[in-house]
């Protein structure tokens, strides 16, 4: 039965299922990774998905325009985002407490938004999947790689747009300093302020991405609660990810791969119990990060508010 | 803030004199039967929450509205200790029956209940009353609707792979499967049924890619239970695959595609509750909803063209599992 796992079809099967599964995370942990190397713990991002998830399908299905209900929830991400950005950096507040606060907000708002506008679960036609032509028929690779839609193409494209922000700019310099050494950068001239509020509302606007993703093209449906805990798993990933966008897309991948790998096991009837089926990707996730945690230094001015010396 | 003051005294003063000095008769009320229900999605989820929900309306239809049964309900309670507060609250508020609707709830309610002698609380699903004399317990035999759906998806299904996704592996959730399975086996002994539970009720998108993994694997006809089942459905619907719904009638979220439905009709059981209410029994029994009582009903989907041959096999199914000429061997 174990053999059955390295057929064509499986395999397929499971690098297709496992880059789907990764978009959200994408989105969501390169959001993440942005404001933590700005010194920012945002523990909001799952109720940043959820209300993303809600105005995307809700702005798609009373207008019928998919662009809009991705902008839509751009918008709400965004403007999640610039609150968290008000707390943590004007009233210097507890960051992963006031994380906690807005993921419960997000919860309970989208849920509330779902009762009174939808009030039942609908669905809606969704990013359909975008065939190129000559790479979508290369047999196998065609069927993984390229005949996904719009948003997973987007969150892979992401990974190296964030590393070079990072990594090659003013921009990405001033964030990275704001991160390692706030007192410093603000020596300098660097606005820590500005630069704060800049990383919060794009990972809050990245958030909202993760939530359309999986409420207008992924899923196309919206469902009370439908992130179910992806956006913990996405602050996870940051850590998991080393900080590092490279990074974020190997734990992103290794853990939905190892996800869809545990759907397979099931279906083929190779005799594992569902409840450790199930762990498996967890379990993993663990055990790369006991393996490599001490081997990465995280931002130093991580959580901590800064405040100007006067 | 003074003259606040002296407005307020005057409202006051304005308000008591009109209401005391009345002596006419009050009209004799009969105060309303009040029920309050603890779930743990929303009432609207299209499966477990809904099938308790619509089931209280329409004993409060019924009943002639709220002004004669009262419902109240606190939904999302997905969170046990939550859950427990709320069930807590509703007793001491002296609510008449009390529904805990989630197995989750069981222990919560073990404790709550000998506090509150004289409130009637029910549970389910499950057939556990805890001994206690306020606690009723209900269940559903959803293996049998399963049976009349997998018995359905064998006839339908062509490839004779047939997926199933499912949320953990205990209870209900179990039980449709397994009875599915046994209808499937039943009717076509060489069909390959595979089975997903993927560790949640609330993961859309695990339930979705769950879909996707049963397809590939040539499943032309699934079903599924729990909430997190919308996924599935979404993912059946672009494959065109067949799908079989349980809990509520799911077939508005795929009109093309979903065959039938078992649904729950938890009011049989209810009713039965409130008339041993009455009665003065409060609770120690516990119920079961079923083919034959019809608290459990296949609806069909009106939009499938469903062939009049494959109707009657499931209606004669029905009545198989009703007068005990069918029986479901569950593992």
């Amino acid at each position: 039965m174990i053999s059955e796992l390295f057929t064509t079809t499986v395999l397929i099967g499971i690098l297709a299922s496992g880059i789907r599964l990764a978009t959200p995370y994408l989105y969501a942990a390169i959001g993440e990774t942005f404001s933590q190397k700005s010194g920012v713990l945002n523990l909001g991002v799952e109720g940043q998905m959820l209300l993303g998830c809600f105005a995307a399908f809700y702005v798609a299905l009373t207008t019928e325009n998919l662009w809009l209900g991705l902008l839509a929830a751009m918008i709400v991400g965004a403007v999640m985002g610039l609150a968290m950005a008000f707390v943590t950096v004007n009233l210097h507040a507890q960051q992963g407490i006031s994380g906690i606060g807005f993921y419960l907000f997000g919860l309970g708002m989208s849920d509330l938004l779902f009762q009174k506008l939808l009030g039942t679960v609908e669905t809606v036609k969704g990013f359909p999947e975008i065939y190129i032509p000559g790479l979508s028929d290369i047999p196998g690779i065609g069927e993984i790689f390229f005949s996904q839609n719009i948003l997973v193409y987007g969150a892979f494209l992401l990974v190296p747009i964030a590393w070079f922000v990072l990594n090659k700019t003013t921009l990405g310099l001033k964030i990275r300093s704001v991160g390692e050494n706030p007192d410093a950068a603000d020596s300098l001239g660097v606005s820590v302020a500005r630069v704060r509020y800049f990383t919060i509302i794009l990972g809050g606007t990245l958030s909202g991405l993760a939530g359309a993703s999986l409420s207008i093209a992924l899923l196309n449906v919206f469902q009370q609660n439908m992130t179910s805990g992806l956006g913990f798993i996405a602050v996870a990933l940051v850590y998991f990810g080393a900080w590092k966008p490279a990074g974020v897309l190997a734990g992103a991948l290794l853990f939905s791969m190892v996800n869809s790998l545990q759907l397979w096991i099931q279906v083929l009837g190779i005799p594992v119990p569902s409840d450790i089926a199930v762990m498996m990707p967890y379990v993993l996730t663990i055990l790369v990060l006991v393996a490599t945690v001490s081997k990465v230094r995280t931002p130093s001015a991580l959580t901590k508010p800064f405040e100007r010396e006067d | 803030m003074k003259k606040f003051a002296l407005l307020f005294t005057l409202v006051l003063a304005l308000v008591l004199s009109a209401c005391a000095p009345k002596a006419t008769p009050t009209p004799v009320v009969t105060e309303p039967f009040r029920v309050a229900v603890v779930m743990p999605s929303a009432i609207n989820d299209m499966a477990f929450s809904q099938s308790m929900y619509d089931a209280l309306m329409r004993i409060q239809e019924e009943m002639g509205g709220p002004e004669n049964f009262e419902v109240v309900y606190s939904e999302g309670m997905f969170v046990v200790d939550d859950a427990a507060a709320a069930i807590r609250d509703y007793a001491t508020q002296g609510f008449d029956l009390v529904i805990a609707h989630g197995s989750q709830y069981g222990s919560s309610l073990q404790e709550i209940a000998p506090d509150f002698p004289e409130t009637s609380f029910a549970w389910g699903t499950t057939a556990e009353t805890f001994g206690q004399p306020n606690i009723f317990a209900y269940e559903a035999a959803s293996q049998e609707g399963g049976y009349v759906n997998g018995v359905l998806a064998a006839t339908l299904s062509t490839s004779g792979t047939i997926g199933v996704v499912g949320p953990i592996e205990v209870g209900d959730a179990k039980l449709y499967v397994e009875g599915f399975k046994a209808g499937v086996m039943a009717t076509k002994p060489d069909a390959t049924v595979n089975v997903n539970y993927i560790g949640s009720f609330s993961d859309v998108a695990l339930a979705s890619e769950a879909a996707s993994t049963h397809l590939a694997a040539g499943a032309d006809a699934l079903t599924g239970t729990a909430q997190m089942v919308v996924g599935a459905i979404g993912k059946a619907e672009e494959a065109n695959a067949l799908w079989f719904g349980t809990q509520s009638n799911q077939s508005s979220l795929a009109p093309k595609i979903v065959v039938a439905s078992q649904v729950y009709h938890w009011e049989v059981v209810i009713k039965e509750i409130l008339d041993l209410i009455a009665d003065g029994t409060l609770g120690g029994k516990s119920f079961v909803i079923t083919l034959a009582n019809k608290g459990l009903v296949i609806e069909f989907n009106a939009d499938y063209a469903l062939s009049a041959d494959a109707k009657s096999l499931a209606d004669s199914t029905v009545k198989g599992i009703v007068d005990g000429t069918i029986k479901i061997t569950l593992p």
